[in-house]
């Protein structure tokens, strides 16, 4: 089991800057740490083997180690304040939707410290209860009726501490005969609740602990105990702030893209939303009428909390580096080793202001991040069979899978089922880092994918003796096309599938102002992605509509909440793959790779520079670290139908795929047999070569295993003949015709 | 994700168990495809997995539990290379489907 892990501060940056090391060590003492600059991280026997190279700086040496812990669980927290503390008698509200309501108890509205307070729960029952204390004594009274999982209730309870009554309270809004979840409890206190002087919570106690799994929408808090037609009322979507009894109206439909939870009453008790629990989720009252919440935000109150939420893991900071200059640009990490623990914390840098080179490498982060502690092997889908090859586990799958704290992937599923939708680097991410393997790399073989496979290509462009500066997908989209200016050719990683819309539109703006695009790999622009506009390392996932998902967005869910766009494939946006690098996803398989055959396009004399020492009849890439091959795993077919320019040369295409590859779900409108790429022509990869405004061009590959392929044969192979052929002509800035 | 409740006949399929074995990863005919989805479409709880105990040397036969954040417990056996798991597991689920020892001769 792992015993030393770590994350930095920042993903990128350049000389100068200080990077932020974050360290767990749970068995050693100490850590000994250096700085290594990361050219290859496949351990594979047969390939060109881990490739590293120690950097001397001032952090290099041994490290005092300390544990430190995570602590997930998504929450608001209300800063204590006299008119909640002063509170004797008091009513609360909230519409809620809980996924889990058999977990037990779990914190819905809770100010409670020191065994005083009050908090309206959700019971051990899975009824909702208040819980009260005066420091000495407490109790707990509820209405002793289960709530059913995914059902919207209004539930509420009140005090009135001249009488000393208490009334709870669970109103199903859609009652279903035969269904007893309705009912009002009351009871009298023997003793006067006092008040905590705590934060007041939604969706958790102090920890967090007791985290509630669902969703709350418009809590309300009074203070004195409420009629009947009062609690409906304060519990609209915008009660009238000034209402005397008013003490806090949440409205957590305001600013949705921010951590902040919006208090509308005059007291302003406005909260801090933690964790990232799920924002822009439709409420009790979403009719469905709307789709975007941007047209109606009061339909959109409620957040999704869940106990496995986690942004930022809030380490101490361990060591940190300034970047010396004579650090060059690309990939380097802090590497951790104890008492036979080892760990590397990744982080790129870019070249210093006006010492670009003339090539630009992109690794796909947005992508690492939606893979980033990916549980595939141990939870959610029935990895196996999509496989049809058993489910290899590695020392990072097993951790993960016994530390939910270190949060899922945007593959996997919460707690609760529901689908994750934030992934955040703040955090260990386990699988984004060399010599690790992982379950989707294929049979037998490297079984690489993401950052350790994006390091065949770092490792070819430096055999291959060309000087390349690394950026990384969230310095894009930030920095948008101003980043890619100074470059002749940008190259992406192997698997690019997370695109937020500054990153496409940067892609685009190089494509056609005369800048050429390498695409070396699969699947790649295929879902929209949003960073979020204030709070770094964290993107926002919908899965939409269609694709290949894991799982499925909720309808009046699809708008991503960072920035109201509307969330999914591209190919939905109208920006298919193919408008944008030609090919577009087409099918996967993650069994064995195949080949590509030349088509007759290769022949063209416009072309001939792409295959300059390629024989006609040689079959490109029969062979390969991924799977075997270089067309695998994840494939991308042309198509004019779907935006391939019709200037584009098909040059080659995959064949002879297993039956494990099928196409995916947007390639058929009906369900029938013959889905799978040995019967189905679609289920391909194709080489595509076109050229774009102002000289510009595109080459792409259209799989992501064609990394795997280039280092073959001490680098002289045809996957990495054509692969310089057209890095050496997009270099020559001439135009091709 | 899809799921198969095709029952194996032990007479009738004893020929894809046979490609199986000859061939244990790539290309399948439609009817030992059939027997796959069977036996690899099994549920989490119980299901095989390997782990890699030496990189691209050593795996461990393992079983899932099914239950989210439950440790996996592993077995004795070890394998040093792929396509014999493969087809060790093959066997060990056809008999549990099946209920008898897979024979090829």
């Amino acid at each position: 089991m792992l015993t030393l892990t770590g994350y930095s501060d920042r993903l990128y940056c350049r000389p100068g800057d200080t990077v932020q090391f974050k360290v767990n060590c749970e068995s050693a003492p100490e850590y000994h740490a250096e700085i290594v600059r990361i050219i290859c991280g496949d351990t594979n026997p047969d390939g060109p083997g881990v490739k590293e190279v120690v950097v001397d700086t001032p952090v290099n040496g041994v490290h005092p180690g300390r544990p430190q812990n995570i602590a997930a669980g998504s929450f608001v927290e209300v800063p204590n304040r006299l008119v909640l503390e002063k509170l004797e008698s008091f009513s609360v509200q909230a519409y809620v939707w809980p996924t889990t309501p058999a977990k037990g108890v779990q914190g819905l509205i809770t100010k409670w410290s020191d065994s005083k307070g009050f908090a309206l729960i959700v019971d051990n029952s899975g009824s909702v209860a208040l819980k009260t204390g005066d420091g000495a004594q407490d109790s707990v009274v509820s209405v002793g009726k289960p709530m059913q999982g995914r059902r919207w209730y209004r539930v509420g309870a009140k005090f009135d501490a001249a009488s000393r009554t208490l009334s709870v309270f669970q109103v199903p809004l859609h009652p279903v005969p035969g269904i007893d979840d309705a009912g009002v409890v009351e009871a009298r206190l023997e003793y006067l609740p006092r008040q905590s002087a705590g934060p007041l919570y939604f969706a958790s106690f102090s920890g967090p602990t007791a985290v509630f799994n669902g969703k709350i929408d418009s809590p309300r808090i009074c203070d004195r105990a409420l009629t009947d037609v009062e609690f409906v009322a304060v519990g609209m979507p915008r009660p009238h702030p000034h209402e005397p009894y008013i003490v806090g109206a949440w409205d957590f439909s305001e600013d949705m893209g921010s951590r902040t939870a919006v208090d509308r009453s005059p007291n302003k008790l406005h909260g801090a939303i933690v964790n990232f629990p799920a924002r822009a989720m439709t409420g009790w009252n979403w009719t469905g009428e709307e789709m975007d919440f941007k047209q109606d935000p009061s339909q959109w109150g409620a957040i999704h909390f869940h106990d496995d939420d986690i942004y930022d893991a809030g380490w101490e900071t361990d060591f940190e580096l300034t970047v010396p200059e004579t650090m060059t640009s690309g990939i380097y990490a802090a590497r951790l080793r104890a008492e036979g623990a080892e760990e590397y914390i990744p982080f790129t840098v870019g070249p210093a202001p006006g010492k670009e080179q003339r090539i630009a490498l992109v690794l796909p982060t947005a992508s690492y991040m939606a893979y980033g502690n990916d549980h595939l092997g141990t939870d959610g889908g029935n990895g196996e069979l999509l496989n049809d090859i058993l489910n290899v586990l590695t020392p990072p799958d097993l951790f993960l899978n016994e530390h939910w704290e270190y949060g899922g992937s945007l593959y996997d599923e919460h707690s609760d089922g529901s689908g994750i939708c934030y992934s955040s680097r703040l955090r260990p991410l386990l699988q984004m880092r060399p010599k690790v393997q992982c379950l989707l790399g294929g049979f037998g073989s490297s079984k690489l994918w993401q950052f350790n496979a994006d390091t065949h290509i770092v490792d070819w462009l430096d055999a291959r003796g060309f000087g390349i500066d690394i950026y990384t997908d969230e310095e894009l989209h930030y920095a948008g096309y101003s980043l890619l200016e100074p470059y002749a050719v940008v190259l992406t990683g192997s698997h690019p599938e997370y695109t937020s819309t500054e990153m496409w539109d940067a892609y685009h703006e190089h494509e056609h102002r005369g800048g050429r695009l390498m695409y070396l790999g699969g699947d790649g622009f295929y879902w929209r992605i949003a960073y979020h506009p204030d709070c770094p390392g964290i993107i926002e996932l919908r899965r939409a509509e269609t694709g290949v998902r894991a799982w499925a967005a909720e309808p009046g869910e699809y708008y991503q909440g960072f920035d109201g766009r509307y969330g999914g494939l591209w190919l939905r946006q109208g920006r298919a793959p193919q408008k944008l690098v030609g090919v577009g996803f087409s099918c996967q398989g993650f069994d064995l790779s195949s080949h590509y055959r030349r088509n007759s396009d290769s022949f063209k004399p416009e072309v001939a520079f792409i295959f300059s020492g390629v024989g006609d009849d040689e079959l490109i890439g029969d062979f390969g670290l991924i799977g075997g091959g270089a067309a695998g795993l994840e494939l991308d077919r042309a198509g004019a139908e779907l935006g391939t320019p019709p200037n584009a040369y098909i040059l080659a295409s995959s064949e002879q795929h297993t039956n494990a590859y099928y196409l995916v779900p947007e390639e058929f409108l009906e369900t029938g047999p013959a889905l799978s790429a040995d019967e189905n022509p679609n289920a391909r990869a194709d080489l595509v070569f076109f050229e774009t405004p102002n000289a510009g061009a595109v080459f792409a590959v259209g799989s992501i295993a064609w990394a795997g392929s280039l280092s073959s044969n001490d680098y002289d192979n045809n996957v990495s003949r054509i692969t310089e052929n057209v890095l050496r002509r997009f270099l020559d800035p001439s135009p091709f015709t | 994700m899809t799921q198969s409740t095709y029952r194996i006949d032990p007479v009738k399929d004893l020929p894809y168990a046979r490609e199986f074995m000859a061939t244990p990863v790539g290309l399948h005919s439609p009817g030992l495809q059939r027997v796959l989805n069977v036996l690899r479409g099994e549920p989490l709880a119980g299901k095989y997995v390997l782990i890699e105990i030496t990189p691209h040397k050593r795996w461990r036969l393992a079983r899932l539990t099914g239950e989210r954040g439950q440790p996996v417990p592993v077995l004795d056996t070890v394998f040093t290379d792929l396509e014999t798991a493969e087809r060790e597991v093959f066997m060990l689920r056809w008999k549990d489907h099946v209920g008898q020892d897979l024979v090829l001769a």
